[in-house]
């Protein structure tokens, strides 16, 4: 799997930026004499995924990658650097030519409670795809989709009548994938879709999701800070420190060697249920503040391994066996 | 705390200057200055020199920049119907406003707040049932309704009260005052009970629930735990934590009693600003108007600056949440 | 939900009469034409010979005037049916222009943000430190000063309208811009800004709806007050002319005969307001604590 993103892969991310301005009012400002403030939630980033494949994101909250989900699916313009679908650049393209692209990409939301219109009924909420790409033709074939949609994600025709409230989070989540999937996109972006859910019911949602994929042929991007749900459905995973990638590599992997010392610390903080009595370190010291984010490599003031090079120069994501780390200890072999 | 000021001082500023730009905007394109100015014989090189002479054939900033440097030295112009300078006419009118406006305040201060008190603390007696469901009709009925129907117990079918103007003023060097005759203070209660009713409901309320709030908190128990009296409780805590907002709410008020005046005084014909500005108004007289526009802008600008830093320096926590001025 | 309020409509006695007596007074005035014993508009039917005549219980009343005439001879009670007809269909019209252009300004302004959210913003600060009267006022004489005076009888309905409608706005921008606020950021905006729903019709079939339950309250309210409003212009002289007279014209009126003891053309279209806007002002109190007990 190339790291440099290139035209070949369905969905890719080349160096992208994205800083938001906290700075406080200018009047303020001027009178403090306090600069302008940017948080650099998204700081360079790059990832490939290729056709049918799932690719996650994991990392603590507040590291950018819900973020990343929303500039690849254009619902942020990144600061700097651009993502590619299918060969395109979509934010480049005119108005008219976007709906194309559009409509072949979906995403599925966290919060199941706050992605489905308190007031619209569930047929309208999955329906507004199909309106807005003018997909049907008559009320009669809408109707009909809407029904199969609900069928294909588990629920019945006749719930479509009903209001979002008179479901649980799992069906929520159910009628948001079915409103995800009613234009049938190619590429689903899914923002920690499980993360809201009851454990018993995030395993349905998970294995729903990857029929969904097998049957459809989808592409995902899974954003999630949950490693048991990632290990369950990636086919890689990149592990995110701050607004940056510090690792990717297979999910298989993944788990089984990790290189980074941050990932080793992520993988440490899962309970180890098969008792393999392995020593476990305490996952030490604090995310910093991501205004003021450290210098050279981000995690140093939590790495056991940092040194003089560490704590000034930021490191690379490189390739390292069978992964790609960012990590001067691993490049250096002290690791 | 610099910051915060500036921010507000210039708030008041843009505020000013966007109501000039109103009074201004009235003044300017509302009918025809010059046509209001001049009689029918006017020839029209005399108007037209007329035009010139006043400046209205120059760029509008220009116009503008003249017209609230004028207004900075208290010049509004010439009243279209009365031909006198507006400053003169306010000036004259201002007294009688402001004595209806202060006593209006008081009265509802010193009603109002005992009545809050009682019906806070005596919420279920039958006597704050009246309270209250006089307070309803203080806030749904029109003010110039209660105007009438004083009118009509006291000064028609009673004919104990004079129903209109100031009675015998006194005048202190320009400052005309009813206050100090038998007949003026007489003349000044119907006036005053009428404009002061709506604040009065308000106070009232506002009073009844800080009280029921206050009475709920710990430090009342506390005190009541320490076998403090009821008085002292009632008065020196209880009635002490509600003031602050009231006297707050009660100085916002003022500049709406100012306002609320317009209608008092019509039905009282009381020569106040308010029923000039009414009759302003209804002859289309704008220099009057826009003066009392930016006179009124001016008071409630003042009055909110004043209080919000205050708060700002009594509690930076609370930040006033303005009510409606409905 | 609809249930719940019906039980708590049902429960509270006063809301339940207030109801009953506004209702009944809106149907009044509506079918005034049709249940009113004369039409006072009709100049041609009146006779000054039946001017100044006390209601029916009075020494010189007339059986023909129930509740007695003013002073051109309308007899009193048609006038009141036909005045309320004014009053509550200016107040209405009045209502729904403050919530159009309230609710409107609430969500370009909440859904834009920036310079236009913190300009209108500004607006509705400004607006809101003046008493809604002075508002309503100052566009009332400047309106008057640019329509052709000729045609300010005829335009007075409009002139009220407009000048009430535009005092009124500011409360709804603020309710409204405060929910889309909070609507905004959901992730069902997201979802239809992702499929590329336009700005305009996220505000309007997401947004709005969300936004609407506090808007109904604030427009019962702003109800009582727009006929308080209508009342008070009309009462000053600058509202709907003699001819066509509302509630406030009738007081107008009668005030200048209260002296000679011909109380009833005062009263009776005094007590008619009252009773309207304490029911209204009821209905609003009960609604705004049925629907939201914290909404103030």
């Amino acid at each position: 799997m190339p790291s440099t993103p290139s035209s070949a892969d369905f969905v890719a991310a080349e160096a992208v930026a994205r800083h938001f301005d906290v700075s406080k009012p200018w009047l303020a400002r001027a009178i403090e004499r306090s600069p302008r403030v940017f948080l650099k939630a998204v700081d360079g980033v790059s990832f490939a995924v290729a056709k049918g494949e799932t690719l996650s994101l994991v990392g603590e909250s507040g590291c950018g990658k819900s973020t990343v989900a929303r500039l690849v699916v254009g619902l942020y313009r990144p600061t700097s650097g651009r993502v590619l679908f299918d060969g395109m650049e979509m934010a480049a393209l005119p108005p008219a030519e976007r709906a194309r692209y559009r409509r072949r990409m979906q995403m599925i939301f966290q919060d199941p409670y706050a992605s489905l219109n308190p007031r619209w009924r569930v047929r309208d909420i999955v329906a507004e795809p199909l309106r807005a790409f003018g997909l049907v033709d008559g009320r009669a074939e809408l109707g009909e989709r809407v029904g199969a949609l609900l069928t294909q994600v588990g629920l019945s025709p006749a719930d479509g009548e009903k209001y979002p409230h008179e479901f649980s989070g799992g069906q929520r989540q159910r009628i948001s994938i079915a409103r995800a999937l009613s234009s049938n996109p190619e590429f689903l972006v899914c923002d920690e879709p499980t993360s809201a859910l009851d454990v018993s019911v995030q395993a349905q949602i998970l294995n729903l999701m990857r029929n969904l994929q097998e049957e459809l042929g989808l592409t995902y991007l899974f954003i999630s800070h949950n490693l048991a749900a990632v290990r369950h459905i990636s086919d890689r995973v990149g592990v995110m420190y701050l607004g940056r990638i510090v690792e990717t590599a297979d999910s298989g992997t993944l788990f089984s060697t990790p290189r980074h010392p941050y990932t080793r610390m992520l993988l440490e903080a899962i309970p180890d249920l098969a008792m393999s009595g392995r020593e476990r370190e305490p996952t030490g010291g604090e995310v910093p503040n991501p205004l003021d984010p450290p210098a050279g490599c981000h995690f140093h003031p939590r790495c056991p391994f940092a040194n003089a090079r560490c704590r000034a120069e930021t490191p690379a994501l490189k390739q390292h066996g069978a992964t790609e780390t960012a990590c001067h200890a691993v490049e250096e072999g002290r690791i | 705390m610099i910051a915060f000021t500036l921010r507000r001082l210039m708030q008041s500023v843009v505020v000013i200057v966007f109501v000039a730009l109103i009074a201004f905007s009235m003044f300017r394109f509302v009918g025809d200055p010059v046509h209001q100015m001049v009689g029918i014989e006017t020839t029209l090189e005399q108007r037209e020199a007329l035009r010139e002479r006043l400046g209205l054939n120059d760029p509008f900033h220009e116009q503008f920049a003249r017209y609230i440097a004028n207004a900075a030295q208290l010049d509004f112009g010439i009243s279209y119907q009365h031909k006198k300078p507006v400053t003169d006419m306010i000036g004259a009118r201002f007294p009688a406003t402001f004595e209806l406006a202060m006593v209006s305040a008081l009265l509802a201060l010193a009603v109002g707040v005992p009545m809050g008190v009682f019906t806070g603390l005596y919420r279920d007696s039958w006597l704050s049932k009246v309270f209250m469901a006089v307070s309803l009709a203080g806030i749904s009925l029109p003010t110039f309704l209660i105007g009438i129907l004083l009118i009509f117990v006291f000064s028609v079918t009673l004919g104990v009260m004079p129903s209109f103007g100031r009675g015998e003023t006194v005048d202190l060097g320009g400052w005309t005052t009813g206050l100090l005759t038998a007949s003026g203070l007489q003349a000044l209660v119907m006036p005053a009970v009428t404009l002061g009713l709506f604040q009065m409901t308000l106070i009232m309320r506002l009073v009844r629930s800080e009280m029921l709030e206050v009475l709920r908190t710990d430090y009342i128990k506390f005190a009541r735990a320490r076998g403090l009296s009821n008085r002292s409780i009632h008065f020196g805590h209880a009635l002490k934590n509600t003031l602050v907002p009231v006297i707050t709410i009660t100085g916002l008020q003022l500049g709406g009693i100012i306002a609320f005046a317009i209608i008092t005084e019509t039905v009282f014909q009381w020569p106040g600003m308010g029923l000039l500005f009414l009759q302003s108004i209804q002859t289309v007289d704008i220099p009057i108007m826009a003066a009392y526009l930016m006179l009124i802008a001016f008071l409630f600008v003042a009055i909110n600056l004043a209080v919000d830093l205050l708060y700002y320096v009594v509690d930076p926590r609370l930040r006033l949440d303005r009510g409606a001025a409905w | 939900m609809d249930s719940d309020l019906w039980y708590s409509f049902a429960r509270s006695r006063i809301t339940v009469v207030a109801a009953a007596v506004a209702g009944t007074m809106v149907l009044a005035a509506f079918l005034a034409p049709l249940i009113a014993p004369y039409d006072p508009f009709d100049l041609a039917s009146l006779d000054l010979l039946d001017a100044h005549i006390p209601p029916v219980w009075a020494e010189d009343g007339e059986t023909r005037f129930l509740i007695g005439t003013d002073d051109q001879g309308r007899d009193l009670l048609s006038a009141i049916l036909y005045g309320a007809r004014i009053s509550i269909g200016v107040g209405i019209a009045s209502v729904i222009l403050s919530l159009v252009l309230g609710v409107g300004l609430g969500l370009v302004s909440g859904y834009a943000g920036g310079r236009i959210d913190a300009f209108i913003m500004r607006v509705a600060d400004i607006q809101l430190s003046f008493p809604a009267i002075l508002i309503a006022l100052l566009v009332n004489g400047v309106l008057r000063g640019i329509l052709p005076s000729e045609r300010q009888d005829e335009l007075a309905i409009y002139v009220l309208v407009l000048s009430i409608g535009i005092s009124g706005w500011v409360q709804y921008a603020r309710t409204v811009r405060g929910s889309t606020l909070v609507e905004k950021n959901k992730e069902y905006v997201q979802a239809a800004r992702l499929i590329g729903i336009t700005s305009v019709s996220i505000m309007l079939r997401h947004i709005l709806p969300n936004a609407m339950g506090p808007v109904l309250v604030i427009a019962t309210i702003h109800l009582a007050v727009a006929i308080i409003t209508e009342a008070t212009l009309s009462f000053l002289g600058i509202g709907v002319p003699p001819t066509e007279p509302s509630l406030g014209t009738l007081i107008r009126i009668g005030n200048d005969f209260l002296f000679s003891g011909e109380w009833w053309v005062t009263i009776f279209p005094g007590v008619t307001l009252a009773v309207l806007v304490l029911s209204v002002n009821l209905l609003g109190d009960w609604l705004r604590d049925a629907l939201n007990p914290k909404l103030r």
